[in-house]
């Protein structure tokens, strides 16, 4: 037992040791997702013409997701028009919801990229818990922020992130 | 635990050398991410609300992701701690170690995976390899996967490996293959085409020893599935059929004259949903028959353990308290017929009824059937007809309303009508079929950019007040973005038929966030009842005392 825990710390040891730990910026993992017509989409290849990018990781059974990007909808276009942001976002909802997405997602009349990662696969290599999780990309498509959970007034602070990595 | 420090040391071994011999290549050294999670429950002894006496008095679930990626190379690992474990999880899951290794290499058109890995075949009815935390689930591969993608459209995995059993490994040996066609990226003259089109098939087989002294069981138990998914335009019509060859098992037995009999029936699936949707308006419909579907790498394996495939309930996830916890569904693996359709509607902006910011309903219907199987003489097996539906396990009629009346304050409603039938739905005897109705408002009331107070009331009716009877739940939360929390809550048997079980569970939570930091502090009383992810449900009983909750991402 005392050989694991030394282990564990062995490698936190090798790994701090890189400087790595926590780094502020990091590049996008790659896992596989689907689009909701079918297509499968590395994450590698998101992208938004230099422009920061949020990604949200929801569920349609989860109500501070939903409430999240609600709100975020209702100024989305002020926020595009403003830093050119995109929201990709990423519904994790297993086979017993993956049909409802398309329909939840029109009948809401939200106008995000929406992939579904059905096995939790992008979830597992972003280091995500629970939901919702908010990722911020800047330009580069690197990772500089990340929130978990969601509470109104949330999305403002988002929007400063949002704008300290959109160039301007 | 031996062969879990050698595992450890391998990995270790691996991460270095990669790290240096990468290193000398490009100079970067790359990158180390993860995530934590520790929930600690100190528990008080609550005779009246029948929480069992914790000898340890403090128990403790945890877990740490470590992933290390470099280019198109990545290890990772995660070391479980349960000390011990939580109530209400299953208590094989005892001591400590590393749980999950795994390495993976990205080659061109190819991603070999050796160790640990996840994955699913179509919607997972053939095979489903995942993980639940809050729930205790895990049946991780142990093993090799090869994913290829050729032709721009054309996606196949091949796999091998065995099934995690809590700090073990399953008996069985499990290999897949899955190949899948996205049509119009592999046909280039319907690239642009409004129909889309993907196709797909599965072919997975288990391997177990047959060591039953009386019985002739089938040794490597095959299954296939074959599954369609076509667009155009608003419409989505998507399904998937499995069939598997017969596979006597602890959990499919036949119940002949009050003898258990091995069952030699094979097993079937089928899942249908068709979708319309244009925006502002959504429309599901769904089926599904499964019949003898429970798939396991043990023959003698029972509960959330060593199952190689998941059947997803056709019914809508409720996460209400008194709505998701009391009388949830889970398929029923032996046999069910399950329908589902959903509505949903956006009633637009500056009309009548939607007011200023327009107003968001959903209407949701589902109802789940038993087979009517007739045993045949030998008493081994059963035949049915495919479209006779037997007894009723479930019905749920709910609507849900959204509506945003000012900038200030938003409100949700929601109704739902029950019936549940108990006995079959969570295997007990003597509770019968439940008829219940639950009502829901929730108000959030923003009193400043940052500052939001946010309303829950709840109440559950019984007919006859059968069960538990009567419940009420209130719940006052104060928000304060980005950083804090406080609700206090309390759940309210009042209407139970014996006066003695009519108690208030008082509770209070405390919570604090920063970036990916979360930190949730509880006192109070829990109720016991059922708790579920998915459509994955497990018991939780009722206790009293104070949790502690962390978890973070870096």
């Amino acid at each position: 037992m005392k050989k694991v825990l030394v282990s564990l710390i062995v490698l936190f040891a090798v790994s701090t040791s890189f400087g790595q730990v926590a780094k502020t910026k990091y590049e996008l993992p790659s896992a596989t997702v689907k689009t909701l017509d079918g297509k499968t989409v590395d994450t590698k290849t998101f992208e938004n013409d230099g422009k920061p990018i949020i990604i949200s990781f929801w569920a349609t059974w989860c109500k501070p997701c939903v409430l999240e990007l609600n709100t975020i909808m209702d100024e989305y276009a002020d926020w595009q028009e403003e830093t050119g942001v995109k929201l990709i976002a990423i519904s994790i909802d297993d086979a017993r919801n993956t049909a409802k997405v398309p329909p939840f997602v029109n009948g809401k009349g939200w106008e995000y990229e929406v992939y579904l990662d059905p096995n939790g696969d992008f979830k597992r290599v972003m280091n995500v818990n629970t939901v919702p999780h908010t990722f911020v990309l800047n330009g580069d498509l690197q990772v500089v922020w990340s929130h978990n959970a969601y509470a109104p007034g949330d999305e403002e602070h988002l929007f400063e992130i949002v704008k300290e990595n959109s160039g301007k | 635990m031996k062969k879990q420090i050698n595992h450890l040391l391998l990995v270790l071994l691996l991460l270095t050398c990669s790290i240096s011999s990468f290193a000398q290549e490009s100079g970067k050294w790359g990158e180390i991410h993860g995530n934590v999670q520790f929930d600690a429950q100190y528990y008080n002894p609550d005779s009246a609300i029948g929480a069992p006496p914790v000898p340890e008095k403090l128990l403790m679930n945890g877990f740490t992701n470590l992933i290390y990626t470099k280019g198109k190379f990545q290890v990772g690992i995660r070391y479980e701690n349960y000390l011990n474990v939580l109530q209400g999880f299953d208590t094989r899951y005892q001591g400590q170690g590393i749980t999950y290794r795994y390495a993976t290499f990205d080659a061109d058109f190819l991603t070999i995976t050796v160790g640990n890995f996840y994955e699913q075949f179509g919607s997972g009815m053939i095979f489903r390899s995942f993980e639940e935390r809050g729930l205790g689930l895990d049946n991780a591969m142990d093993g090799a996967r090869v994913k290829a993608h050729v032709l721009g459209g054309v996606y196949m995995t091949a796999l091998i490996g065995r099934q995690r059993s809590f700090f073990d490994y399953g008996e069985g040996i499990v290999r897949g293959f899955d190949g899948e066609i996205n049509l119009n990226e592999t046909f280039k003259p319907i690239a642009e085409s409004k129909f889309r089109a993907t196709i797909g098939g599965s072919y997975v087989s288990k391997y177990q020893k047959d060591e039953d002294p009386d019985f002739d069981l089938p040794e490597n138990v095959g299954a296939w599935a074959a599954r369609a998914t076509f667009l155009y335009k608003g419409f989505n019509l998507s399904a998937e059929y499995v069939s598997k060859i017969n596979d006597p098992q602890a959990t499919n037995v036949l119940n002949v004259d009050g003898n258990l009999n091995k069952n030699y029936n094979p097993g079937s699936g089928v899942l249908a949903t068709l979708a319309y949707s244009q925006k502002g308006l959504g429309i599901v419909f769904g089926a599904k028959r499964i019949d003898n579907m429970d798939f396991r790498s043990d023959r003698g394996a029972t509960g959330f353990n060593l199952n190689v495939n998941f059947l997803p309930a056709l019914t809508k996830q409720h996460t209400y308290q008194l709505a998701a916890s009391l009388y949830p569904y889970a398929t029923q693996p032996n046999g069910e017929w399950a329908f589902q359709g959903e509505v949903s509607y956006k009633i637009p902006r500056n009309s009548t009824i939607g007011g200023k910011y327009g107003m968001d309903i959903s209407v949701n219907y589902s109802d789940v059937h038993g087979l009517v199987n007739t045993i045949n003489a030998e008493g081994s097996g059963y035949t049915n007809n495919f479209f006779e539906l037997g007894e009723l396990y479930f019905r749920d009629i709910n609507i849900e309303l959204n509506k945003k009346f000012s900038k200030k304050f938003k409100m949700t409603g929601n109704y739902l009508n029950l019936t549940y039938n108990k006995d079959v739905v969570q295997g007990l005897v003597g509770y019968g079929i439940i008829h219940a109705n639950i009502g829901i408002l929730d108000g959030t009331y923003k009193i400043t950019s940052n500052h939001s107070l946010r309303l829950e009331v709840q109440g559950l009716w019984t007919q006859e007040r059968k069960d538990e009877g009567h419940w009420a739940l209130a719940l006052l939360e104060y928000q304060w973005s980005p950083h804090m929390f406080v609700a206090v809550m309390d759940q309210w048997n009042y209407g139970n038929k014996n006066a003695d079980k009519r108690l208030h569970y008082p509770s209070i939570t405390v919570g604090y966030m920063h970036n990916a930091t979360r930190i949730t502090l509880g006192y109070g009383r829990q109720r016991a009842g059922i708790f579920c992810v998915g459509g994955i449900c497990r018991n939780v009983p009722a206790s009293n005392g104070v949790s502690l909750s962390i978890t973070s991402s870096f």
